[in-house]
């Protein structure tokens, strides 16, 4: 037993998943017995005993320290940068500005815009004036502030709902469109109102969302010969490589991006910042490695967000809950490039529910802030948060329970794609109906009215649900499996392990197909240089893209294996089949090989197995769904709310490691709770343009305080078999999706109050209870 | 002996320390150590001489040659190459940073190097057994009490600093105690969780 214990396979006798013919697709995972099971992460002894070494952490022989001058104005014209005095400050070895040469280089903030990496136009508070290395940050940050700039203060807009009024500062000489109102429409937007019994409509919005992600953005650069090694806190170090290489003019092959730990991303870290350039053209001035991450201040200003959405919602439905109308606009802003201001929010309107007459308006517009990245999820939350309130207000109207007026209305296929292509799987309905069970959502209804009687403290309950427009993955992905003499496995991926478990999860389909413990499986990764090229990890669509590749390696190891052991016992493959660690006849439990005695595998020391990532299913769409459920106890005094419970169910496909799945919903709740209720950015439009709470004491993330006392996981196991090898769907952004929106509804339950503005806070609340509660 | 004889080598106001900082020292505030020794006489330290400390981290001592104005933060990552403590914000807000000095935990970003001087200081490298983890962190391990890590070494550090002083915390004094550390994961909840299983794990041990 002792053995085992230790050894390279979890039990000599267990039967290993059956091995297709080369050419042909696996079988469905039956019964499993790794997947889908509680397994601790396998980095993370790595990460609790602080030898995991993120970029941030790295030192490296005769390193020095970067720093970025940054605009203080939302809107200048630089006319001047005087480096001579900060030159001569001591310990610092390199200054660069637009008056360098090799920093005379364009940037590319989105496809279509190029601009000057030192440009003199900044158009927002945090663009580039000049970067500096020094021996120590305090040297560095002491020569930046002995830089001497003269501005050109121009006049600035930073409120996204005044940008194309006539007169309004230009962000761009062309005006603060940045392109034509984008528009949609199916079927007939009138006949549909006209057929319905309810017309509803509303007006919503969501403030703008910050990622500050832990690890503040930067990296460790140096130039070995002509090669330039990055280690950068990235979600995906191939999108990194091509943008430095692009940027600077070097083939793919000069640019080696490491990015093996990283302290979050949520979107923010999916390409390289001009961060990233700078700290190259830093280290290549010095010819030492230069490392530059940069404040948290700065990461509040120029590394994306998740922009404010102003929506108009219109909703049409008949007395038995069918849905006929949905009219929605949205106006939005990426800041002062183009960076899809208002990208997605109307998904869920377009195709969560079914509804024949739907119209959407898109206006994305410029304004003096620092550009946007994706966000977790980008535009759904937004879209869910005015939607989601909307389906309850007409639940409310005509007299159907919330959950079941959803349940009335869910698709079978996408509506707004064309073609109308079905969903693989959809398991909203199991979301809904199981979620509810789960909740107790019908008996707490009641309960709540009895306890909202008399006091100022008033529970409600609340629910909303969604899909998620990606989430199924694709291709391409390549995965190489090395199988070592003694069976161990080496397993070689280009992604990142954001933090999600990625890692894990590519283990355990290892350790299920060649019944090898995960614990003898290494893995190299996330390395341009020595791993195989992967997509960035974003789009929850890591695991369905990777997984089915490992599996195809893994399995093309053991057909391998299946032929050598064939070779050994002079029989035919298709009578062989893996049992424990051995290979044995499936007539004759006498005619067997230990895998480890495979002469062929002896003889080469390893077996190396490909996987590639197969095509999605043709005219089919791939897209997890959710529900989410919760209670709340509002102080209508204080304006306070507190979150009792929260429940999320989720259909992600098979589910692969419960234990990192549970996280990844308890953490986009909790982020979904900040999206809420704490989280705003908040730009002085009057005096100065200029973001007012660019720190974590002032720019509030949800803490312990804030968490719910009772939180579950309600995993929705559908194995999507249509979907790819392993039945996985992703998981890390429906998880936040509906959140916001089911708190608001739990505390319209508990007051009557609808609150169609974030974040749910006192100051807000406080004020909007005493008038409308006043006269109650 | 020799340490205390150090420590009085050093003295120095906070308003003239700071006044000679500049626009950093606005992020950077005097504990109580240091305000002690604003007391005792009047002498200016320059923020950039350098100047020779002793710390003792971890059980070992260490002499070095440190800028007056470096944080302990910065002079554990950058000079100590113990990397466990993270940099979040650099402001005192986030935690990422924390480290056990004479048992409680502080913020190493907002500690100067220098007034650290006469202290015990643990961090998380220092809660490990050889390769060993310790009762926090294997609690943190089994719990799944992280997602991207880097705010773990923090609150390992603060939940191992509320069980020296509260081994039976409450469910209310686990939150209060974990509230001075930020997770943007979101992994409080198993973050909790991990707390009272350290809990059952030192009391097994």
């Amino acid at each position: 037993m002792k053995q085992d214990e230790k050894g390279v396979y979890y039990a000599k006798d267990i039967f290993v998943t059956e091995t297709p013919e080369p050419g042909k697709d696996p079988k469905p995972w039956g019964k499993t017995a790794v997947i889908g099971k509680s397994q601790s992460r396998i980095d993370a002894y790595e990460r609790v005993s602080g030898t995991a070494v993120y970029p941030s952490d790295l030192s490296l022989p005769n390193m020095l320290y970067g720093a970025i001058l940054r605009c203080p104005h939302p809107h200048a014209i630089i006319k001047k940068v005087d480096t001579s005095r900060a030159n001569k400050m001591p310990g610092v070895l390199a200054i660069i500005s637009a008056a360098t040469s090799e920093a005379d280089i364009y940037w590319s903030y989105s496809k279509d815009v190029k601009t000057k990496l030192f440009d003199p136009h900044c158009r927002f508070e945090g663009e580039t004036i000049a970067a500096v290395a020094a021996q120590t940050p305090y040297q560095a940050s002491d020569a930046l502030r002995s830089i001497q700039v003269d501005y050109q203060i121009l006049p600035y807009i930073v409120d996204e709902q005044n940008a194309l009024e006539s007169g309004a500062t230009k962000v761009h000489e062309g005006g603060n469109l940045v392109k034509p109102e984008e528009t949609y429409f199916r079927g007939d937007i009138e006949k549909g109102f006209a057929q319905a019994d309810v017309v509803l409509e509303e007006s919503y919005r969501t403030e703008c969302q910050v990622h500050t992600p832990m690890e503040p953005h930067g990296c460790v650069a140096y130039w070995d010969g002509d090669l330039l090694v990055i280690h950068e806190s990235t979600q995906g170090v191939y999108s990194v490589q091509s943008n430095v290489a692009q940027t600077l003019g070097l083939p793919l092959s000069k640019v080696r991006v490491i990015g093996h730990y990283m302290g979050g991303g949520f979107g923010s870290k999916l390409v390289a910042g001009k961060y990233t350039v700078i700290t190259a053209l830093l280290a290549k001035r010095t010819g030492r490695p230069v490392k530059l991450f940069l404040t948290r201040e700065e990461t509040y200003l120029c590394t994306g967000n998740r922009p404010p959405a102003n929506m108009t919602l219109k909703a049409g439905v008949k007395k038995d809950g069918t849905l006929t109308a949905l009219d929605f606009s949205v106006t939005g802003t990426g800041g002062a490039y183009p960076a899809g201001g208002t990208a997605l929010v109307d998904w869920l309107i377009k195709d969560l529910y079914t509804c024949p007459n739907v119209s959407t308006k898109a206006t994305d517009v410029y304004i003096n802030t620092g550009p946007a990245r994706p966000f977790r999820a980008p535009g759904h939350p937004q879209g869910a948060w005015a939607l989601e309130q909307m389906m309850d207000a007409l639940a409310e109207a005509v007299g159907i329970d919330p959950v079941q007026l959803r349940l009335k209305n869910i698709p079978s296929y996408s509506q707004a794609r064309e073609g109308n292509p079905p969903y693989t799987t959809t398991g909203l309905k199991d979301c809904l109906e199981q979620g509810a069970q789960a909740f107790r959502w019908n008996e707490r209804k009641k309960e709540i009215e009895g306890f909202n009687s008399s006091k100022h403290l008033r529970r409600g309950v609340g629910m909303a649900s969604c899909l998620w427009i990606a989430g199924g993955g694709g291709p391409p992905s390549t995965i190489i499996l090395k199988l070592f003499s003694d069976g161990s496995v080496n397993l070689n991926m280009g992604a990142s392990d954001i933090g999600t478990g990625t890692k894990t999860v590519m283990a355990m389909v290892v350790a299920e197909e060649l019944n090898v413990r995960t614990e003898m499986i290494q893995i190299e990764h996330a390395d341009t240089g020595t791993t195989q090229y992967a997509t960035p990890s974003g789009g929850s669509k890591t695991v369905p893209t990777e997984t089915p590749a490992v599996r195809s390696a893994a399995i093309n190891i053991k057909q391998q294996l299946l032929q050598m052991a064939a070779d050994d016992l002079k029989t035919q493959v298709s009578t062989l089949h893996f049992n424990g660690d051995e290979i044995v006849a499936k007539n004759d439990n006498s005619i067997k090989i230990k895998i480890s005695e495979i002469s062929g595998l002896k003889k080469r020391g390893v077996v190396v197995g490909i996987g590639y990532r197969g095509p999605n299913p043709e005219g089919k769409v791939v897209n997890p769904f959710a529900a989410q459920f919760c209670e709340v106890e509002v102080n209508t005094k204080t304006g306070e709310v507190r979150i009792i419970d929260f429940l999320g169910a989720n259909d992600s496909g098979r589910v692969m490691d419960r234990l990192t799945y549970d996280n990844q919903v308890y953490g986009g709740i909790t982020m979904g709770i900040g999206f809420a209720m704490t989280e705003v950015r908040i730009l002085d439009s009057n005096d100065t343009g200029k973001m007012l709470n660019r720190n974590w004491h002032d720019y509030k993330l949800p803490t312990a305080l804030d968490m719910p006392p009772h939180m579950e996981s309600l995993p929705i196991d559908l194995p999507d078999t249509e979907a790819n090898i392993t039945g996985a769907k992703g998981l890390g952004e429906p998880v936040t999706i509906p959140t916001a929106a089911a708190i608001a509804n739990a505390v319209y339950h508990a007051t009557g109050v609808r609150i169609r503005k974030t974040p749910l806070n006192p100051t807000q609340l406080s004020m909007i209870f005493s008038e409308h509660l006043k006269e109650k | 002996m020799e340490e205390d004889n150090k420590n009085k080598h050093i003295h120095l106001t906070r308003r003239s320390f700071f006044s000679t900082m500049g626009m950093g020292a606005a992020t950077v505030v005097a504990s109580n150590n240091l305000a002690a020794w604003a007391s005792e006489e009047n002498k200016v330290m320059d923020p950039t001489e350098p100047t020779k400390i002793t710390l003792k981290i971890n059980g070992q001592t260490h002499r070095i040659l440190v800028e007056p104005r470096w944080s302990l933060l910065f002079v554990l990552r950058e000079h100590l190459g113990l990397s466990a403590a993270k940099t979040g914000c650099e402001r005192g807000e986030c935690g990422a940073c924390t480290v056990l000095i004479d048992n409680v935990p502080r913020y190493a970003c907002m500690t100067l190097a220098v007034e650290a001087q006469g202290t015990e200081i643990v961090t998380l490298e220092g809660l490990m057994k050889g390769e060993e983890l310790g009762h926090v962190q294997q609690a943190f391990l089994e719990q799944d009490a992280f997602q991207c890590g880097y705010c773990t070494p923090g609150q390992i550090m603060a939940a191992d600093g509320l069980l020296r002083s509260n081994p039976k915390p409450t469910d209310g004094e686990i939150r209060k105690g974990m509230s001075g550390n930020l997770c943007r994961c979101g992994a409080y909840h198993n973050i909790f969780q991990a707390v009272n299983r350290a809990v059952e794990l030192k009391g097994g041990g």
